[in-house]
């Protein structure tokens, strides 16, 4: 279990407890949060479950694999912080996590 | 103005299976699909990614899934109506009027929604002032090559049909490369390719760099390019053409009536109607509980929701459930019997 934190463009902050092994992409959809739109289910075929990480945070969780870079590209507003949430698995590690929703996924 | 039994729309496996089970039971059908081809999201999103999880097909890649659910169809003739998006559907008696962007109009008693996420569009640029200039100046795809002769073109993406149009271009018009990272996802051939006429000047390469803003009144003059670092450069150019693949958007089915669940369609599971009579959403597009977005999913709704859609285009007949092993009805459709 890890409290998680979703910030939404117009900075509303929502903050709720996802289970270990779901996603992060996953967390947000179950507890209706605004801004994550997940078209594809989780399946890195989209780009629209796109969040921004926290510097101190997109360091200390699991690497990005192949082909979510590829993704990443036809995203909104890509940053050098950027990552698809269905591709980060909650633990309990990342307890605290904070993540930014971008102003729209496509 | 086409009658038919039944009209699909989306033509990707979801749909093609329900015209395979509308016409076996000796039903008419059209599909509509706003891509230039068929096979949905499994032709855009994943042609070469396998599949496991089809029954009884241990393993397959999206396009050649498509090609056995086409093969499956050739006993019987559908006419495909792609490049059309359906813009508008409208109760007309018993009937649906449907109406789609290629100027094609359809009576029918039965719309079939097999419409995955919507309808597939290009991803756009970011910044809002792009819009003044789209299809004019700034174009997401390429219609006409030859207005770029002689013209300064940039090219933004790092896919196939980004450096594909950069090495293309390149021969008659100056051209920029605009990628927000180093790497690029093109075959390898394709990028090695385009680092060659880097080399030789033809192509300008600004990797790590996205669209900023563009400058110009009435034509396009100039875009600002933003480095990772912030660092702006601005670049002359004539032409801004943008590849970042496509986007699934609702779209009009948005405005017909139907009662919604975030992207998603509401339906009963007997027919997989939705609250407007006559009209069905089946496949990714459709919820109901304990929906799962599986490809067989969307076999197993588009078989009971062609038999629903018998009950209102033969309304004066019963329909017999038959097995295609031993009914001669069946068999003669299919074209092995006589």
């Amino acid at each position: 279990m890890a409290k998680i934190t979703y910030i939404t463009s117009d900075n509303q902050t929502h903050t709720v407890e996802v289970q270990n092994g779901l996603t992060v992409m996953e967390g947000a959809v179950q507890n209706d949060i605004p801004g994550i739109d997940a078209d594809c289910g989780g399946g890195m075929a989209c780009a629209t479950c796109h969040v921004y990480v926290k510097d101190d945070w997109f360091n200390r969780i699991p690497k990005k694999e192949d082909g979510e870079d590829d993704m990443l590209d036809m995203a909104f507003e890509p940053k050098t912080n950027s990552r698809l949430s269905c591709q980060i698995i909650v633990s309990d590690e990342l307890d605290g996590l904070e993540v930014n929703i971008p102003s729209k996924q496509a | 103005m086409k009658k038919t039994d039944a009209l699909i729309i989306g033509a990707g496996p979801t749909g093609l299976f329900t015209a395979h089970q509308l016409k076996l039971i000796g039903l008419d059908c059209e599909i509509v699909d706003n891509l230039d081809k068929v096979g949905g999201q499994c032709i855009e999103l994943y042609p070469d990614k396998p599949i496991y999880d089809i029954p009884a097909v241990p393993e397959c890649t999206g396009e050649e899934l498509t090609n056995n659910l086409l093969n499956q169809l050739k006993p019987f003739d559908i006419k495909f109506h792609l490049n059309e998006r359906v813009e508008e559907v409208k109760k007309e008696d018993n009937d649906w009027l449907v109406k789609t962007s290629g100027g094609n109009s359809f009576l029918t008693p039965n719309v079939i929604i097999a419409g995955g996420v919507g309808s597939f569009e290009p991803r756009k640029f970011s910044p809002k002032e792009c819009e003044k200039f789209e299809n004019k100046s700034l174009f997401y795809s390429v219609k006409d090559k030859n207005i770029f002769k002689g013209k300064t073109v940039s090219i933004f993406g790092g896919g196939d049909s980004a450096l594909d149009w950069a090495i293309e271009l390149s021969k008659k018009s100056n051209v920029n490369l605009i990628h927000r990272r180093d790497e690029f996802r093109g075959a390898q051939a394709t990028v090695d390719k385009m680092y060659e006429l880097k080399e030789e000047g033809k192509i300008k390469l600004f990797t790590k760099y996205q669209m900023a803003n563009p400058h110009g009144e009435q034509t396009l003059e100039s875009i600002d390019i933003k480095h990772d670092n912030n660092e702006i450069t601005n670049l002359k150019t004539d032409y801004v053409l943008g590849f970042f693949g496509l986007i699934m958007q609702l779209g009009p089915i948005a405005n017909w009536g139907l009662n919604l669940n975030k992207k998603t369609i509401e339906v009963d599971t007997e027919k997989f109607e939705t609250n407007q009579k006559g009209i069905y959403a089946v496949g990714d597009i459709c919820n109901y509980p304990g929906k799962l977005k599986l490809i067989l999913s969307g076999f197993h709704e588009g078989a009971l929701t062609a038999r629903a859609c018998f009950k209102l285009a033969r309304p004066d007949e019963k329909y017999r459930f038959e097995f295609t092993t031993t009914s001669t009805n069946l068999l003669k459709r299919l074209g092995k019997k006589e």
